[in-house]
């Protein structure tokens, strides 16, 4: 991507000139050409420059993504990138995140790959946009344009004659149709990306400013709950609602089949509504779940679809050589958003309902809610604004629903509704459980043989797209039922992402075991199934190691070819002292590594612990990691994504599983679903950002969640000998793993 | 009606003696800092100061800090003139999401009232009622070190800062 394409000036002219009149917000259909290369990034989806960028008469400059911020630092990067290659100041740059009525279509921000899919398509329309501007520049100047530079948003010749963009192009479209291939700026030239420039989004976030959503507040709004019921399944029998119709506030109860809401002029009001409403509602409250102990179990007895994404020899058959052979658990766990679900709701006098909304994705949002309310899509507009930190599919788009749902019953008056914590543990898509059976031969000179992993997990995506995928309108008559379950194919893979090793096994057989029906609402939670997946192969990694009897981290590099692969392991290794660490009693090493759904970023995590034998308690004494995420934009946005993915992790592999019995979710507060605090951090986190000059983003958001997992594993298993083998490693596994052990 | 001392500005709020102090705050003063977490007292999202100690406001009735001294993440500093502590967060980039920030902003502003040099470790403690879930963790605790570093240096320049307006 670094490599200089030879585009004329005149190409982009024609190009454009073609499709003055075809902007539109399909333009792949409306363009009607035939593209024989794909375009970069999201560029090919949509291909218009003006759906990018756009010059505003004073010279400042407008961004468009389809992306959104999660709190992954993703606006800051954006700018940087197009402040490079349009080459104006940061600070000129006005950022637009998703909104239906304005920014290109990019689907979901999930998956790490907005700096793939946005970054990338603003790199290149951002190249392009000022080799157009540099081309006016030259018609207006009657200068030949190799003669003109751009610096500062300005085209200028050599002896500082010229133009600004504002004058160039400024409150003009630039409906030019992107080009395959960009003159990108050398790497080596760069000057705003690769800096650690601070987040735009911070100072307002540390002294009040309307942040977030929550923080919403239009004239005449009001506040709206609403009674879920008490378990999955549940149906309203009865509700009476006198008593609260009398209540102080309130303005209108919203009962549709089994949902039911509540709409007050103030908030504390609302809540009360709801409390109210839930103790006059009665339920039909069917056993629905299966015996939390046995889950595991039924999760590998229920019929499976089998699928081998690796095709290799069963081990079966092997004769010689030692098969060693573990099983590996992750629990369903909670993505448990700080701040839970919310959205805004206006239903205006021409009928148009805008919905304000931390989904991660507007437009498949708006479709969803426009089939729930059975209204044409253009009758509905989503309009992105943070929320707290999501890490996938939570109650975001669940939360847009009800604000529809309740707008439209209040027309003229913006509704703003938000969970209450114990809905926001109780209804929000867990992210899946899983099972991993793992199986190798070990040859004589320690080298692994042969290979077979089998993973037993539901869905990991149950993202919005249809009424059928949002949760309340489950509850409204007539109910919109969820589709059965999909899988996401590789090479992303959801609940077999990252089953295949990047090892160099001779011999490897895969087996995805989709088990398309769930006990547990699921969906996608950061890493999908690289979590659980990386847990377990990097932790049979160590153990074969073990018995190998070959240093954990030497028996990786043997088995592994990918240069980028051995370098994240080596820096890790070096970084934390890992040959020389002389780690006092009870204390243990490990590492883990993956390369997140082996197509975006590297990361290798190597974590030192302490085991009190006595409590079977796991002390985190420090962390280290190497990244690779190719070019870098924004280093310490890198690093601030590997140090949260490292201790949230952290979080997930020591304290978190959903609890459940026959009726319902029993984890419905922070008392319940305990997480990590203050005094369980590790003393200190450190991660080194390794840069790869012209090479192509490799998103880093989920990078350190998997190796995280197996790294504490395997430190455990160095400090006292216990390998605890389910998520997450509480003390009473420990214990029982080193009984196991003596 | 209730008389609220709020960042050093006397605020009278009609509304009813129970509601949570988190509400008034938000709805009714408009002060966006103090959010809602889990209206349990479990999180700490809704942290402010009450005549120096660091309370959950989602679970104070509004009626029982009439009088006292209130002090919200509004009351430090502003984006162009942050308090130390606000300009130690900046500086560390000591946020993700930052959702949980302004009520980790105002537990360690108790902190460094009462101990001007805490140890990583009287950090970490103080800390263990705010959540956070994005990891940020080890920049909060650098980010606190850092205020309380930079508190210490001012310290004998420039008088003890007087609350700023909102």
């Amino acid at each position: 991507m670094n490599e200089m394409s030879h585009v004329t000036r005149r190409g982009f002219l024609a190009g454009g000139g073609a499709i003055v009149v075809a902007f539109s917000m399909h333009p792949s259909s409306a363009i009607g050409q035939e593209q024989e290369e794909p375009l970069p990034g999201s560029l090919d989806e949509n291909p218009l420059l003006d759906s990018w960028i756009r010059i505003n008469a004073d010279g400042t400059v407008t961004v468009l993504t389809g992306k959104v911020e999660l709190g992954q630092g993703i606006k800051t990067a954006l700018v940087q990138i197009a402040a490079e290659e349009l080459r104006v100041r940061p600070e000129t740059i006005e950022l637009v995140t998703a909104d239906t009525d304005v920014t290109p279509d990019e689907g979901y921000t999930a998956g790490s790959q907005s700096m793939q899919d946005s970054g990338t398509a603003i790199l290149n329309a951002a190249a392009q946009a000022r080799e157009i501007l540099i081309a006016e520049a030259a018609a207006r100047l009657g200068v030949p344009a190799d003669r003109l530079s751009a610096t500062e948003g300005r085209v200028e010749t050599s002896d500082g004659q010229g133009v600004t963009y504002g004058e160039i192009a400024g409150g003009r479209f630039l409906r030019y149709e992107a080009l395959p291939t960009s003159p990108l700026s050398e790497p080596s030239q760069y000057t705003v990306v690769g800096k650690p420039i601070p987040r735009t989004d911070i100072p307002a976030k540390v002294s009040g400013g309307v942040a977030y959503v929550q923080d919403l507040r239009l004239p005449d709004m009001v506040h709206a709950r609403v009674v879920r019921p008490p378990s999955h399944g549940a149906r309203l029998r009865a509700v009476d609602v006198s008593r609260v119709e009398a209540a102080p506030g309130v303005l209108k109860i919203v009962q549709n089949g089994s949902y039911l809401g509540v709409i007050a002029e103030r908030e504390e009001q609302a809540i009360r509504a709801m409390e109210m409403l839930a103790e006059e509602a009665t339920w039909e409250k069917p056993e629905t779940l299966p015996e939390r102990d046995r889950v595991y179990s039924i999760l590998q007895e229920l019929p499976d679809e089998e699928k081998v994404i690796r095709e290799g020899p069963t081990l079966e058959s092997e004769t010689t050589g030692d098969v060693l052979e573990a099983t590996y658990l992750r629990p369903y766990q909670m993505h448990g958003a700080i701040g839970p679900s919310c959205a805004v709701g206006l239903s205006d006098e021409n009928g148009m309902l805008t919905i304000w909304t931390h989904s991660q994705g507007v437009y498949p949002l708006r479709n969803s809610i426009a089939e729930m309310l059975r209204v044409p899509q253009s009758r509905v507009r989503c309009i992105h604004m943070e929320g707290s930190g999501c890490y996938g599919h939570n109650g975001a788009d669940d939360a847009g629903a009800d604000a529809a749902l309740l707008a439209v019953a209040m027309p003229g008056r913006p509704v703003r509704v938000q969970w209450m914590r114990e809905q926001e543990h109780a209804w929000e898509p867990y992210g899946s459980i899983m099972a991993m059976r793992v199986r190798a031969r070990l040859n004589g000179d320690g080298r692994v043989g042969a290979w077979e992993f089998d993973v037993w997990s539901n869905t990991h995506s149950t993202r919005p797209g249809g009424a059928g995928l949002l949760m309340p309108a489950w509850h409204i008559d007539p109910p919109f039922i969820p589709p059965t379950p999909a899988e996401i194919p590789q090479p992303a893979g959801g609940g077999d992402r990252n089953s295949i090793p990047l090892y160099t096994f001779p011999e490897m057989r895969i087996v995805k075991h989709f088990v398309p029906t769930m006990p547990l609402r699921v969906s996608a939670l950061r890493g999908l199934g690289a979590y659980g997946n990386v847990f377990a192969l990097e932790s049979f990694v160590d153990e074969l190691a073990k018995n190998a009897g070959i240093d954990p981290v030497d028996f990786r590099l043997r088995h592994l070819e990918d240069e980028r692969a051995r370098d994240v392991i080596t820096r890790c290794a070096e970084r934390f002292g890992w040959a020389e660490a002389d780690l006092s009693q009870g204390r243990g090493k490990g590492m883990g590594f993956a390369r997140y759904k082996n197509l975006a970023a590297y990361a290798a995590v190597a974590v030192e612990v302490e085991v009190e034998r006595e409590s079977g308690g796991i002390r985190m004494i420090r962390a280290v990691a190497a990244d690779d995420s190719g070019q870098v934009v924004n280093p310490d946005g890198i690093r601030n994504q590997i140090e949260g993915g490292i201790i949230q992790s952290a979080s997930w592999t020591l304290f978190e599983s959903v609890d459940f019995d026959n009726t319902g979710i029993i984890s419905t507060d922070w008392n319940t679903y305990p997480i990590l605090r203050f005094p369980d951090l590790f003393e200190s986190v450190d991660v080194e950002v390794i840069d790869r000059p012209g090479a192509p983003f490799l998103g880093t958001g989920e990078a350190a969640q998997g190796p995280t997992a197996a790294a504490i594993a395997n430190a455990v298993a160095d400090a006292v000998g216990a390998r605890v083998r389910e998520i997450p490693l509480t003390p009473e596994r420990v214990l029982a793993a080193l009984e196991d052990e003596s | 009606m209730v008389a609220l001392n709020i960042n050093g500005h006397s605020r009278d709020v009609d509304v009813a003696e129970d509601v949570p102090l988190l509400y008034v705050l938000r709805n009714d003063l408009e002060l966006n800092g103090a959010k809602f977490g889990c209206g349990l007292a479990q999180c700490g999202a809704c942290t402010v100061v009450v005549d120096g100690e660091a309370m959950f406001s989602c679970v104070t009735p509004v009626s029982s800090v009439e009088g006292a001294e209130i002090i919200t993440v509004e009351g430090l500093g502003t984006e162009r003139d942050p308090h130390p502590l606000q300009a130690a967060f900046i500086e560390e980039q000591a946020a993700q999401c930052g959702y949980c920030i302004a009520g980790m902003i105002m537990r360690a502003h108790t902190l460094l009232e009462s101990n001007s040099s805490p140890s990583e470790d009287e950090i970490r403690q103080h800390m263990a009622p705010n959540l956070c879930r994005c990891g940020t963790h080890a920049r909060i605790v650098r980010a606190v070190r850092r205020a309380a570093e930079m508190a210490s240096a001012e310290e004998g320049r420039t008088p003890a800062r007087e609350g700023a307006d909102q």
